[in-house]
């Protein structure tokens, strides 16, 4: 039995039943990650050592009768820019390369009071920035169903991971498709929770009123289960939201009858692969068959999404990355005469191009006589496009729509373009400029490559996200699908 | 649309020192994405609110009490040069 292609909720029951310890489970996915990792290279940094004591801890304590949580013994790997206590994190920047956090992202610390084993850190595209991991500045993951290909971006490593069985879960980070985009070109349930719904404090700040954390799982019932663990108020993140985190695993029974749910005709028109179109046109076909009422609808202003986003994005990013200055942790440029040489040496060397050129966007889209027509125009668009989502769902529970409108595409596709790179987020940004949550699914195949199916719903409506996906999920088989 | 010049002016506004090769290329690469922006000049915003923020939150205050700190040595642990107690940097004066 291959226990590296489990779901954490059949591990657990293993767990619980001593069938397996958790010893050997973590066993079992270092020698999958050995295995594999050659060819996959979704991880900066693997803490193994340190996840084999954490699962023989595990185990003591099952031995000794204690009632432990059930992610405990669970192998997790961690995205590279989420703060781990001792363990470096590198946001895949040279600028960061050395850097070991003296502190734990409030994430981390909610994994290890659930007893979790974290197995390391994960590849991105330096500072989330990007759409397929090739902005990493270590190297470039790939895609475990065509090596050739990416597994999107940024959480393109904790993506990888799931879908090659390097890890059972998986957390990434979502500022404008990150999770659901490589959840969906590798094949595996990926969701962006509501903004403030779980805790940025330890999360390296890229955008901060779009970043959010959220799970990679195998299925809907993991991606729950991790979602319960992470959720809740935080009061070291002051946008951490104050709600009562309901138990998401309580949403799953199947049933959708009734369940009102828009498709936005701007997600399926122009620019979406008519193959990846025809996936999501049999997903719709399924919730129809399972009674729930699917209409067209409609969000005007969602081609402004993409220019509001790489206005809005880009100026968080330029004062966020402005602490990068060589004084008090990471890459310093050597020898500079005097103290402005060296920021300015320090960031050249230690930033990568796509970094540079968000920076220098952001900073012109925020400098004195373009602040008015480009930053603050395009916070004011950000709220017509809130207010199509606010629109549309009073009327429908859900909206459903393809979460790319490709496929994972061939390395070094679209390094040259950065437009082209941005457009491959066309369906999720808008989701981030309005703060609501939304999922992404495995719906199917076009040319064994994965095609996710994405689905929106109200703030901290990610229960009823769940419910629907798992309804959708129980319905058919594409989540078991497994890259060779 | 951008020009080289403030292509330059940029860069040092956000303390990047670029290459002649960069500042060509991202004089060509703002300037195709600032167009692309410039759709968003289309929309009539007039009376439209800004939205930094999706969340109702507004002024959220702790008590002001003194908490746990990281230790000297913790904090100064990550620091690329330090002396004694201090974080060193080149000359400033």
């Amino acid at each position: 039995m291959q226990l590296h292609y489990l779901t954490a909720h059949q591990l657990h029951d293993m767990l619980v039943s001593k069938q397996i310890s958790a010893e050997e489970l973590t066993r079992a996915v270092f020698d999958r990650i050995e295995q594999v990792e050659e060819k996959i290279r979704a991880y900066v940094t693997l803490t193994q050592e340190q996840a084999l004591e954490l699962a023989r801890q595990v185990d003591k304590a099952r031995l000794a009768g204690e009632t432990l949580p059930l992610l405990a013994g669970i192998p997790v790997a961690i995205k590279d820019n989420m703060c781990t206590k001792g363990v470096r994190t590198t946001c895949a920047s040279k600028i960061l390369y050395n850097y070991i956090p003296p502190y734990n992202a409030t994430v981390m610390e909610r994994l290890n009071e659930a007893r979790a084993v974290m197995l390391g850190k994960t590849n991105l595209d330096e500072f989330a920035m990007g759409s397929s991991c090739e902005n990493s500045a270590f190297f470039t993951t790939c895609n475990p169903w065509d090596t050739n290909r990416v597994p999107g971006g940024s959480s393109g490593g904790s993506a990888a991971a799931v879908a090659a069985g390097e890890a059972i879960l998986a957390l990434g980070s979502d500022t404008g498709g990150s999770i659901r985009q490589p959840a969906s070109f590798c094949g595996v349930v990926g969701m962006k929770p509501t903004y403030g719904a779980v805790s940025r404090y330890g999360l390296v700040a890229y955008a901060s009123s779009l970043d959010q954390i959220g799970p990679f799982a195998r299925d809907v019932t993991d991606c729950a289960m991790l979602l319960n663990v992470i959720c809740g108020h935080d009061p070291l993140d002051s946008t951490s939201a104050p709600y009562d985190v309901p138990d998401y695993t309580a949403f799953l029974s199947g049933d959708i009858k009734g369940t009102k749910i828009g498709v936005p005709r701007e997600y399926m028109g122009e620019g979406i692969d008519p193959a990846v179109k025809e996936v999501i046109q049999k997903a719709i076909d399924v919730y129809t068959g399972l009674g729930a009422i699917v209409e067209e609808t409609t969000l005007p202003h969602s081609e402004y999404a993409l220019p509001a986003y790489y206005l809005i994005a880009p100026a968080e990013a330029s004062s966020n990355l402005a602490r990068y200055d060589g004084v008090r942790y990471g890459y310093r440029a050597g020898e500079a005469e005097d103290l402005v040489n060296m920021f300015m040496q320090t960031r050249s060397e230690g930033f990568g191009a796509e970094v540079k050129r968000r920076i220098m966007l952001g900073t012109y889209a925020l400098s004195a006589g373009y602040y008015d027509a480009y930053y603050n125009k395009a916070l004011k668009v950000r709220t017509l496009i809130k207010d199509d989502f606010d629109r549309a769902l009073e009327q429908y529970d859900l909206l459903l729509g393809p979460t790319a409108p490709v496929t994972a595409f061939k390395r070094g596709e679209k390094v040259d373009d950065p437009l082209q790179m941005y457009m491959v987020d066309i369906c999720t940004l808008a989701v981030n400029l309005a703060g609501i949550p939304a999922i992404s699914i495995p719906a199917g195949m076009v040319d064994n490559l994965p095609v996710g199916l994405q689905l929106i719903g109200r703030p901290f409506g990610e229960g009823d996200i769940l419910r629907a996906a798992y309804a959708f999920e129980q319905n058919t088989d594409h989540h078991r699908k497994l890259p060779e | 649309m951008i020009s080289l010049k403030d292509v330059e002016h940029v860069a040092l506004l956000a303390r990047l020192s670029l290459t002649e090769d960069e500042k060509q290329v991202y004089t060509r690469q703002l300037s195709d994405i600032l167009e692309h922006v410039r759709k968003l000049q289309d929309l009539n915003t007039d009376g439209i609110q800004p939205t930094a923020h999706v969340l109702p939150l507004q002024n959220v205050f702790r008590e002001d009490r003194v908490g746990e700190h990281l230790p000297v040595d913790q904090v100064l642990a990550n620091a690329p040069e330090r002396q004694d107690n201090f974080f060193k940097v080149p000359k400033i004066i």
